[in-house]
């Protein structure tokens, strides 16, 4: 059973530039000196979505479309700027965030909203899933490739390690983590994350979070038979 | 699976398999016809996907070896097997998990309820051991408390078999049928009796899966009637009420369910909210009994055997139900 959305077909949204992203986060925070670079995804999830993967809002329910998704749903105003901007979700409904008849919450529902892959808001589900969606796309032979996010916090759940250690023993080439890392875990990585993703089989690189080009060129390491981690460091937590 | 739990999976097919009927062919026990029945599923349907973690993975290795793509052991790790499972629903695949209860169930509870039940996908839940299939392994190998787990989570159908030849139509109904579904698998192959209606029963008792057996010889005699059933979720509200109005006229219903005692109260109270009615629940009891021996001896303690249920039916349709010591 996989219950697509219930949602309505909505009018499709002009596509609006990165420029604009700063007045969308801003009509979701009401926050009119909303900075992009407070939110420690939004150049990650912009470069996906404007330039790595291959899914757009008449697409969304394509067996072989790429498939993004957000396990760390907290802080999703990022995430809703981007589709907003892409014409994912009615701009109209960035105001009314949270309210109990949006389909906006302050963690995404793949079942109110279309394009949203996964539904989350606990820590460590994400990928998970996503090796498990990974597995289930190359058995059918779909091209699509699964970019799971997390951030360097979440990776405290021991479920992401599970899924880690899995992966690639099983040679998930179409998996692809991108850990946003702003140095939030408690205890920390030691060494560094990227390694720990390397001492398991995963091919593993750090770039700039806020560097569009590092960033897309990042998602396009070459990875033959292994997933693929891409750790993007931004700003510490609370430093802005 | 550790080397104890290997000798104890070992010994319990023997149980079963030199206690049980003769059978023709070569499966004796549920977790085999499971493995029979999983494995032509796969064979027959590109989207049915089977992840374990360890359990059960060599009985599955030719098929394994066949479909690698489809059929995932991860190793001893339940939460991703069933987070998996989430993921490949999504990607429209069919899974089937399988553990012991305690691992696919307790252990693996956050990922049921938010991997598939949040995410409105489906999968097919299969486990052994049951409530104290492995007596010899202890608490952390039981799960009287699965249904009662599956029950705080929307949508799930629960199966509860009694027989073996129930095993197969059941996991082909599960998985062609779409949604999310569990199915409770035991060990103990319990023999098949047959129910003597009697002319006017008394009170109707509700014989969940394998009690049937032990509630079918309790009974004897008694001027109740039995009603067996196997599937716990949805609950047969309408086949309990016609039994209550049609049989008895008496609202009377003693409950009898293999894991925690209780555990469908909630379910009779529904289907005869509307009459005054008296409930006996018998099952699995919460005191940690911190014993091992047989499943026999631990159906006496929680007073489910055949000798147990006889009196506590007894007493209540006599209605002279006294609660016993310590309850």
């Amino acid at each position: 059973m996989t219950t697509t959305s219930s949602q309505p077909a909505i009018e499709l949204a002009p596509q609006l530039p990165y420029s604009a992203l700063r007045q969308l986060l801003s009509e979701i925070t009401g926050d009119s000196k909303h900075l992009p670079s407070a939110t420690s995804t939004l150049d990650v999830l912009w470069v996906l979505y404007d330039r790595v993967l291959r899914i757009d809002p008449q697409h969304a329910d394509d067996p072989d479309r790429d498939r993004f998704l957000l396990s760390k749903g907290h802080g999703p105003a990022s995430y809703y700027a981007v589709l907003a901007a892409k014409g994912f979700v009615p701009r109209a409904w960035l105001r009314a965030m949270g309210t109990f008849d949006s389909p906006l919450g302050y963690h995404p529902d793949r079942v109110l909203i279309h394009g949203v892959e996964i539904s989350s808001g606990s820590l460590g589900h994400g990928l998970p899933i996503g090796a498990g969606t990974a597995v289930g796309l190359r058995a059918q032979g779909s091209p699509a490739r699964v970019i799971v996010l997390v951030g360097d916090a979440e990776l405290d759940e021991g479920s992401n390690h599970e899924a880690i250690a899995y992966a690639a023993r099983a040679g998930l080439e179409n998996l692809t983590v991108v850990v946003i890392d702003n140095t939030s875990s408690t205890h920390g990585w030691p060494g560094g994350i990227a390694r720990r993703f390397d001492v398991e089989g995963w091919a593993a690189t750090d770039v700039d979070g806020r560097d569009h080009e590092q960033i897309a060129a990042a998602f396009s390491t070459r990875h033959d038979g292994r997933p693929l981690a891409v750790v993007a460091h931004v700003e510490p937590k609370g430093s802005m | 699976m550790t080397p104890l739990e290997l000798r104890n999976h070992a010994s319990s097919i023997r149980r079963t398999s030199t206690t049980g009927p003769a059978r023709s062919h070569a499966v004796a026990t549920m977790r085999e016809q499971f493995v029979e029945t999983a494995t032509d599923l796969v064979e027959s349907d590109p989207r049915v996907a089977v992840v374990l973690a360890d359990i059960s993975s060599a009985s599955f290795g030719p098929v394994m070896r066949r479909h690698p793509d489809r059929v995932l052991n991860v190793g001893i790790r339940e939460q991703l097997m069933v987070s998996a499972a989430g993921g490949l629903a999504l990607a429209g695949m069919r899974p089937i998990v399988h553990s012991y209860a305690s691992f696919a169930v307790s252990r693996a509870y956050e990922q049921l309820k938010l991997d598939l039940t949040y995410q409105d996908v489906g999968a097919v839940v299969v486990s052994i051991g049951a409530s104290y299939d492995d007596t010899g392994s202890g608490t952390t190998h039981f799960a009287p408390e699965d249904v009662a787990l599956f029950d705080t989570l929307p949508g799930w159908h629960v199966h509860v078999p009694a027989h073996l030849d129930e095993v197969d139509p059941l996991l082909r109904g599960a998985v062609v049928g779409g949604g999310r579904h569990y199915i409770r698998l035991t060990d103990y192959v319990v023999p098949r009796l047959r129910i003597v209606p009697t002319t006017r029963p008394r009170a109707v008792v509700v014989a969940v899966g394998p009690t049937v057996a032990n509630v079918i010889e309790a009974t004897h005699g008694l001027d109740v009637a039995v009603l067996p059933i196997t599937t716990v979720r949805p609950f047969p509200l309408q086949a309990l009420r016609r039994a209550v109005f049609e049989l008895t006229g008496e609202a009377d219903v003693i409950l009898v369910e293999p894991y925690l005692a209780g555990t469908s109260a909630h379910e009779v109270a529904t289907a005869l909210v509307d009459v005054r009615h008296r409930l006996l629940a018998l099952g699995v009891g919460r005191r940690d009994l911190r014993r091992y021996g047989t499943a026999a001896e631990h159906d006496a303690a929680h007073g489910i055997d055949v000798v147990g249920l006889r009196r506590s039916i007894k007493n209540f349709v006599d209605a002279g139900y006294k609660m016993p010591d310590g309850e």
